[in-house]
């Protein structure tokens, strides 16, 4: 086909874009349209490059925010460590197997290995619980139910993310610490041979305020962030796909399982991720349920133990100096570990890249 | 393996919109049938009420009979899955699975059945894909991701994926609307080798392609926007692109209209 106008080169897609029985009047009408559209006279040369401002102030808006970013990582990493090297210099304890936490003492002993257990403890049980489930919700309302359900639903997760953590921390101590007592139990009775799953005979019949309570409280509360995020994500899964599926005689759930499913799974992890974060940070919900200890116990049905965000709330009030630099310490090591398991999960979803789905 | 379609008084709706009217046509085992016909009249809807994929759309539902031989489709207590099992698809724009490997996509249909042996698997590969002409072009990558190939490479791995399941039928919907001329040219040539084994039918735009691949063709149109798509006539490819027994037919051949 002619191209209408060799200065203007846009419009050589457009004209190769119409259907082909315009063409014939398409040469001569084109550029006068085009031009008249752009406000640019038929004779003027392409603008240049420099004159578009719009894209200069974006260009410089949207690095200059990349950039930024990156600052406020590295100045909370120097601020962490430089506090934090003050003082495990004076820990006359080692730092990671030291249970107790006595920084303010003379000489200052204090260990992480307590709260280190404790956060992923719960936060484990927390995933446990709250992926499968949330894995449930988010299939149900993106693939099963009617649409007229699916809606409201899909609100009401959407508002139970919004709920602030202090609110989930009273009802969990309110309400689900003394519910759980059954379960508790009943846990003892059945899977007490676990040891893990068992209580020790000093503790029977005491509130659980312990890492499982925490745990199943932690899943409560991650559960509407993970629902959402993979529900999102499951509706993204393009329709030729699920229809490929059908095609070869797939019922609904193989039809999700070779389809929804391994395309959804980058999506899963990161919405997991999202998740395992808010859990191991997890600061007034935890310190509201648990009644902490400074043992480290395997048995975590047993009342006690602590998590690192759930200790710096509690200990940071009363702390004087090298205290308070011991407990940025310990906000150190959440840091690292945060990093260390999205670095983990990049990597995961990095393996199978290139069949991701992103290149369909 | 392949068995002759006899449809009569099929309607199709999109909920309260009739999207076709009262189609009866009989479809030739080891043959292959297009349809033509202007967009919107319901060629591809026609095509989906024969394996049973045009309910998959909510609220989408169909009246009428199709005869597979003696089974009709839409009789009670027939399994949707199992029909589309013996009825297998090739859609318009290619769609193999994007996080599945080349041998992983062709055997997907076998996997969903329950086949795990792996020498099985194995050989249904080979053979499906040496069936799809893209045996020579892929046997070094078979671990490879499927989505990986270009359209028309892509396509046949579709077709690949079809025919692994030895179905009955062979739908085509489009197949070459997406795909350059040479790899429109390789899917026509599996099209005429497939022929002796399925009975094929392919929705096609294109009236030369009808023209070429085809036995016999069916001509679709409807009444007007709005209006549900009708079989027109349906006949013997050659007489229908040389002496068409309806005006309509004609003119949508000869490029009058359409």
């Amino acid at each position: 086909m002619d191209t209408p106008s060799p200065t203007v080169p846009q419009d050589r897609d457009d004209g190769r874009n119409h259907p082909p029985h315009d063409t014939v009047d398409l040469p001569a009408q084109l550029p006068s349209a085009l031009a008249q559209a752009t406000g640019q006279s038929g004779v003027s040369s392409p603008p240049k490059a420099g004159n578009r401002i719009g894209d200069t102030l974006f260009l410089a808006a949207s690095r200059g925010s990349g950039i930024l970013l990156l600052c406020i990582m590295a100045a909370i990493a120097i601020f962490l460590g430089w506090q934090a090297s003050k003082s495990i210099g004076s820990n006359h304890g080692n730092f990671f197997t030291t249970f107790e936490w006595n920084a303010d003492a003379t000489p200052p002993v204090f260990g992480i290995a307590v709260l280190l257990f404790g956060t992923v403890v719960s936060s484990v049980i927390a995933m446990a619980v709250a992926v499968p489930v949330a894995m449930g919700i988010a299939l149900f309302i993106s693939h099963y139910a009617p649409r007229r359900l699916a809606q409201p639903i899909a609100y009401l997760v959407d508002l139970l993310a919004a709920v602030p953590s202090i609110v989930y921390g009273l009802w969990g101590a309110l309400f689900l610490v003394p519910h759980m007592n059954g379960l508790t139990s009943w846990m003892n009775d059945y899977l007490g041979w676990t040891y893990v799953f068992g209580q020790s005979d000093s503790v029977a019949g005491s509130a659980p305020r312990n890492l499982f309570t925490v745990g199943v409280l932690l899943a409560i509360m991650i559960l509407p962030i993970i629902t959402a995020v993979s529900r999102e994500v499951f509706r993204q899964v393009p329709r030729m796909h699920e229809e490929a599926a059908l095609a070869l005689g797939a019922t609904r759930w193989e039809m999700i399982r070779t389809a929804v499913l391994p395309f959804g799974r980058p999506g899963v992890i990161s919405a997991s991720m999202l998740g395992l974060g808010r859990a191991l940070g997890e600061t007034m919900a935890v310190a509201t349920v648990l009644s902490p200890s400074d043992k480290l116990n395997l048995h975590i049905m047993d009342p006690g133990g602590g998590t690192f965000a759930q200790n710096i709330a509690a200990k940071f009030g009363e702390a004087f100096d090298n205290g308070r630099s011991a407990l940025i310490a310990s906000g150190l090591m959440l840091f690292v570990i945060t990093l260390l398991v999205n670095a983990g999960a990049r990597m995961i979803i990095a393996r199978r890249k290139e069949f991701s789905g992103a290149n369909a | 393996m392949a068995k002759r379609i006899d449809v009569s008084g099929l309607s199709a709706y999109y909920g309260s919109f009739k999207g076709i009217e009262d189609i009866s046509m009989t479809i030739e085992p080891r043959s292959v049938t297009a349809f033509i016909g202007p967009s919107g009249c319901g060629k591809s809807t026609f095509l989906r009420t024969l394996n049973r994929m045009h309910e998959v759309i909510p609220g989408a539902r169909v009246e009428g009979k199709v005869m597979l031989d003696d089974e009709n489709l839409y009789g009670a207590g027939v399994d949707p899955v199992a029909v589309r099992r013996t009825v297998g698809m090739v859609f318009q724009r290619p769609n193999p699975f994007p996080t599945m490997s080349i041998y992983d996509n062709v055997v997907a249909g076998l996997r969903l059945a329950g086949v795990r042996k792996k020498s099985l698997l194995d050989a249904v590969v080979e053979k499906s894909l040496k069936g799809a002409n893209l045996w020579n072009e892929v046997k070094d990558r078979l671990n490879k991701p499927g989505a990986g190939l270009s359209g028309g490479q892509q396509q046949r791995l579709c077709i690949a994926r079809a025919i692994a399941v030895e179905p009955q039928v062979l739908l085509m919907d489009e197949p070459c609307s997406a795909l350059d001329p040479i790899s429109t040219l390789a899917v026509e040539d599996l099209i005429g080798e497939l022929k002796s084994q399925f009975t094929i039918v392919i929705v096609t735009h294109n009236m030369q392609q009808a023209a070429r691949v085809s036995d016999r063709t069916a001509f679709f149109n409807l009444a007007g926007v709005g209006q549900p798509g009708r079989l027109v006539e349906i006949d013997d490819t050659q007489r229908i692109f040389s002496n068409p027994s309806v005006q309509a037919t004609e003119d949508y051949i000869s490029g009058r209209f359409g």
